[in-house]
């Protein structure tokens, strides 16, 4: 049964619902998966195997009673900022060691109610804030395709779940490019979806302007199975928009006819891979044999865009992060009075990157800054999605890289933070304006993934969609698995 | 407001705004990241924004409006079970007032 590792959710999906193979047979085969490479690549914080038997058992019952739903019996990877009831919920911080929410995240409730594999909570920088995954407060999660490269982050091990086959699918983050980043580094594919189209209720608040929940895949096909299983309002996310949600796995197929591809000259930066933009220029050479039409864009404020993150994410943190005070829950380091208790439990449970950011977001708001920073960063922000939304009455999704560069070995950016924010300069600006994104595998550079981006027009995931699928389909990058037994056998 | 450098003065003083205990070691690492940061960010200062309305949201939502209906609500255990340290249901801190 270990071919069942190489299937893609809808093919087990097929097979689960002809009654050809079982959900625990599903299980044992992504568990001896992890069993296998996990001490390698450390995707996950906590492995759930025992709610995962649960859940199988539970499948299979629900399979032959015809009550199956699009995630059945398929196992799922959760980034440990997603609050579950019956596994702890770290944030990638020592500060929620030992946590346990009393409710599950709205995504994961949905999963749930489907009886979806929960395989375990995978790596995360310490509360989503990070590039490499090297901020959790845990572990180092490992690249498949290097094991002494990073991931990507923040949700680096929820790509290298996926990457690594121990899941078919899972849900990350994304703030800046969270999901799109580590997607790309670990050469598989990830969705942002529009703000508003996934609940964040249970998704632990990075910045609340930013922040959207999606799924990470081996194939576009997958993502859109997983995008229609956690898309849709919900009364306890006020910020989750009440539209009509597409059969997006019905949307995929077909050409690129009439399509019109956006491709910004703002996209090619100085300090750029070369091997990423040959990678990507060849993409786009693809896509216009598909039929599609390229069209010369012009983003203008994309220079911007880090800059303006840098002051409005921090910001947001700083005000979310006042939460972890030591009375509540977490970590709390009680002296003779409350205010040294809070110094002592937010100076000793935070790591450098989130102390960091709060300081950097409470300088931003305070007294006789806020105007020059914040209220001047959120200005550029309009500016930014005011370029978007002029390029997309002349096309119907752009085109870009995912990263300027593929994955960097561990540690190689730990000294400059500035450096490594650099990671995300074109994630960040689909955050800006809300709209989605995503990444598809494009190439390869010495061994390590390269990766597209094809942002659309918000609420529009299912153009988006079908255009990664034409290009995915049509081309052979995401057919290769990363080499990661052979790397095995020579380290043991 | 470039090429200024924080002093420890000013990162003492965001770090109690933030409730952020800091190591001295850690004073004089955010003194230094911090303003390298900023330095960066600054550059934001040359946009014109002047005739530009600050970002609210970036989605057209209205007033969420919803029926004030009573709903189940999670039990008090539940709340409290990761309190660090609690007395009769409530969560227990230093007295703030003699």
């Amino acid at each position: 049964m270990s071919e069942l590792i190489n299937r893609s959710a809808v093919e087990l999906r097929d097979l689960l619902d002809n009654g050809e193979i079982s959900a625990v047979d599903v299980l044992d085969a992504h568990l001896a998966r992890v069993e296998a490479v996990e001490a390698s690549v450390n995707a996950f914080i906590t492995i759930t195997d025992d709610v995962a038997r649960a859940q199988a058992q539970a499948a299979d019952q629900r399979i032959k009673n015809g009550t199956a739903g699009p995630m059945t019996g398929i196992p799922v990877g959760l980034k440990d900022i997603l609050c579950t009831t019956d596994a702890p919920t770290t944030a990638g911080s020592k500060l929620l060691e030992g946590y346990r929410s009393p409710y599950d995240a709205t995504v994961v409730k949905m999963l749930r109610e489907q009886d979806a594999l929960f395989i375990g909570k995978a790596n995360t920088d310490e509360f989503a804030m990070g590039s490499s995954t090297e901020h959790s407060a845990y572990q180092f999660t490992s690249n498949p395709w290097k094991l002494d490269h990073v991931p990507g982050g923040s949700s680096g091990g929820s790509a290298a779940a996926v990457s690594a086959q121990e899941v078919s699918v899972s849900l990350g983050s994304d703030t800046g490019g969270s999901i799109r980043q580590p997607a790309g580094f670990c050469g598989v594919v990830g969705l942002k979806p529009t703000y508003g189209r996934v609940s964040r209720f249970g998704l632990i608040a990075f910045a609340s302007s930013l922040d959207q929940i999606g799924p990470f895949a081996r194939s576009v096909e997958d993502a859109a199975l997983l995008l229609g299983a956690i898309s849709g309002k919900d009364p306890n996310d006020a910020t989750s928009v009440d539209t009509a949600i597409p059969d997006y796995r019905a949307t995929l197929g077909g050409d690129l006819t009439g399509v019109r591809v956006g491709v910004a000259e703002e996209y090619q930066i100085d300090g750029m891979d070369s091997r990423v933009e040959e990678s990507v220029k060849q993409a786009i050479g693809e896509l216009e044999k598909l039929g599609a039409e390229i069209v010369p864009i012009s983003l203008p404020h994309t220079e911007h865009a880090l800059a303006t993150y840098y002051i409005i994410a921090p910001a947001e943190a700083s005000a979310n992060l006042a939460r972890f005070d030591g009375v509540k829950y977490g970590m709390s380091l009680a002296q003779d009075n409350l205010l040294d208790t809070y110094l002592q439990t937010r100076g000793k449970g935070f790591g450098p990157e989130v102390k960091r950011r709060i300081m950097l977001g409470t300088y931003a708001l305070s007294s006789g800054y806020y105007d020059a920073y914040y209220v001047q960063a959120q200005k550029v922000r309009t500016l930014i999605k005011r370029d978007f939304d002029e390029a997309f009455q002349n096309v119907d999704v752009i085109a870009a890289p995912t990263s300027p560069t593929v994955s960097f070995q561990r540690g190689a950016r730990s000294a400059d933070p500035m450096q490594m924010y650099l990671s995300d300069v074109f994630t960040i600006p689909a955050n800006m304006a809300g709209i989605p994104g995503i990444a598809v595998p494009c190439g390869f550079a010495d061994g390590l993934p390269v990766s597209l981006q094809f942002m659309g027009r918000a609420f529009d995931e299912a153009t988006v969609l079908r255009v990664a699928h034409a290009y995915e389909q049509n081309t052979e990058w995401h057919t290769s698995n990363p080499p990661l037994d052979a790397q095995i056998s020579t380290a043991s | 407001m470039s090429d200024k450098k924080l002093s420890l003065e000013e990162v003492d003083h965001v770090a109690m705004l933030a409730r952020l205990g800091l190591e001295p070691d850690e004073r004089e690492m955010m003194r230094e990241q911090l303003s390298s940061i900023l330095d960066h960010i600054s550059l934001l200062q040359s946009v014109d924004t002047s005739a530009i309305p600050p970002t609210a949201q970036v989605i057209t939502l209205q007033n969420q409006m919803r029926a004030d209906d009573v709903h189940d609500s999670l039990s008090l255990d539940e709340v409290m079970k990761n309190a660090p340290d609690s007395e009769d249901g409530m969560f227990k801190v230093r007295a703030v007032l003699e």
